[in-house]
């Protein structure tokens, strides 16, 4: 079972378990993870899922349309950036930082 | 003395409340009482992903049990509330089983119910509406072994199965009662790029249609008939033309109810006591740009979110104002459409992109100022002029079509805005 560490813009951590092939999106929102708020439930449609991915973490390259996206999120995006609503989860451990919003 | 609060409604907007009540600091009890047999979940996907196959009530319910237990929110299902008796200092809700949950305080969180049409044949199996999970899972029982889709109603929900049905290679039909499709969310321009772009993957659509009956053998729907006298094939019927708020606590209250819940923009209903949130509610518009429509319904997943953290400090006594960019989105087949602000009342249109190509939006101006845009498979556009409408700034209507520049750089600032005297 993968765990998934977010660390918020503030820098405190929340470790949740996670399962392989859920995004790291639906990992935070069902656990109630505050700082992703998901508006559109993962349909690429909101941009407010937005996460910085620890250099440790490694995901599949991003679609067209993620990077799209990325270009509209409330914090501007970095070369880290990734929307987490499209990231997936498989064994391996992950961490996170979170924006200071989404909105 | 009572204590706590009791939601009802374990939906979007009854776990937002819920979640919100927490976050800012109550510790007295929650209760969240839904009638439905699943945990709270996200209801956009019955439309899409779940028809697939690629969703289950299971995979898109919003938080573990783990979240509500951790925060001693107690999450009852299966329990419809038939009468609730109140004064200012609390009162009792009581399900039809006879469970009765005491409360101090009191959120609506009903939601709405679609639109039932008394046609005869009504009741013929395979005749479907489409609001729950346990509405999907019927739906897509039944469509597995369909041949012959008739979608009633060209909205967004009608739209989206009837996409999905076409690309699983049914026939299908969609008929639209209106001179065009989705006529009370897009403009003119939107509609009738929709119907080009549905006739082109295959789906008939027929505007104006006037449905008289349905048709059927052994009490199995076969066909739909038309005034014109046309009868169309059926295996399956869809129904999806709008939906009703549910009111009827409300009344049973006393709350004043006109086309919803009536709700101040603190989601305050008419006793000063109860809050509403969701698509059950008639509120003030939120929207951020000025003029346009005093009070509507949204029913939007935003809206119920963004009004529920409003509610949820209402009900604290904490002061609390619901102001949003509304926005709407619709996936059907591979075309993305996103909708920023509310387009009534618009005077002007600038189209932006190619609606030939499948990529373009439909940018609205009043009296010269930006109030919303239908963006298709344009998310960039979408995102710049969502913020564009937060931030109060200008986009000039004459360079708003130039694809050659983003949006995003064509935006004024306000005071500049003001300055020019746009």
């Amino acid at each position: 079972m993968p765990y998934v560490t977010y660390i918020s813009a503030t820098g405190s951590e929340t470790a949740v378990a996670g399962f392989a092939g859920d995004s790291v999106m639906e990992t935070a929102v069902r656990n109630g993870v505050p700082g992703i708020v998901a508006e559109c439930g993962g349909s690429l449609s909101c941009a407010t899922c937005h996460v910085f991915v620890c250099a440790d973490s490694v995901f599949d390259p991003m679609q067209e349309l993620e990077d799209d996206m990325l270009d509209g999120t409330a914090i501007d995006r970095e070369a880290n950036s990734r929307l987490s609503c499209q990231l997936k989860l498989s064994d391996a451990d992950i961490r996170v930082t979170t924006p200071e919003t989404q909105v | 003395m009572r204590t706590g609060t009791v939601i009802i409604g374990a939906c979007q907007a009854g776990v937002q409340l819920a979640s919100s009540l927490r976050e800012l600091g109550d510790t007295e009890p929650i209760v969240l009482v839904g009638e439905e047999p699943h945990a709270p979940y996200q209801r956009p996907p019955l439309s899409k992903a779940f028809l697939k196959g690629e969703a289950t009530a299971d995979s898109l319910t919003f938080r573990t049990h783990e979240f509500y237990s951790e925060h001693r929110i107690e999450l009852v299902t299966r329990e419809r509330i038939v009468s609730i008796e109140r004064d200012a200092s609390g009162g009792v809700a009581t399900a039809e089983s006879g469970r009765r949950f005491e409360f101090a305080r009191l959120a609506l969180t009903t939601g709405a119910v679609p639109r039932q049409i008394p046609f005869d044949g009504s009741e013929l199996e395979g005749v479907s509406y489409l609001r729950t999970a346990t509405d999907a899972a019927l739906l897509e029982q039944r469509l597995a072994s369909a041949t012959d889709v008739v979608v009633v109603g060209g909205g967004f929900i009608g739209l989206e199965v009837a996409a999905g049905a076409r690309a699983a290679g049914k026939t299908v039909t969609v008929l639209e009662a209106a001179p065009r499709l989705v006529g009370r969310a897009v403009s003119e321009a939107t509609s009738a790029f929709y119907l080009a772009a549905h006739r082109r993957r295959g789906t008939r659509v027929v505007l104006n249609a006037q449905v008289t009956r349905f048709l059927g053998q052994h009490d199995r729907v076969t066909g739909v008939q038309l005034a014109s006298g046309d009868v169309i094939p059926a295996d399956v019927v869809l129904i999806g033309v709008g939906v009703i708020a549910r009111t009827e606590l409300a009344e049973q209250l006393g709350l004043m109810v006109d086309n919803g819940i009536v709700v101040d923009a603190s989601a305050l209903c008419s006793d000063g006591l109860t809050v509403a949130a969701g698509d059950c509610a008639n509120l003030p518009n939120p929207s951020l740009t000025p003029g346009g429509i005093d009070r509507l319904r949204l029913e939007s997943v935003q809206n119920a979110v963004e009004q529920a953290k409003v509610a949820a400090a209402t009900l604290l006594g904490l002061p609390a104002v619901y102001s949003t960019v509304p926005w709407f989105w619709s996936d059907q087949a591979d075309l993305k459409l996103q909708i920023a602000g509310l387009s009534g009342g618009h005077d002007q249109i600038v189209l932006r992109g190619d609606p030939e190509a499948e990529k373009f939006s439909v940018l609205y101006y009043r009296a010269g100022q930006l109030i919303a845009a239908d963006c298709v498979n344009r998310p960039l556009d979408f995102i710049a002029v969502r913020a564009i409408l937060h931030s109060g700034q200008h986009l000039p209507s004459d360079r708003a079509a130039d694809l050659t520049v983003p949006l995003k750089k064509l935006a004024l600032p306000a005071a500049l805005a003001v300055l020019i005297g746009k």
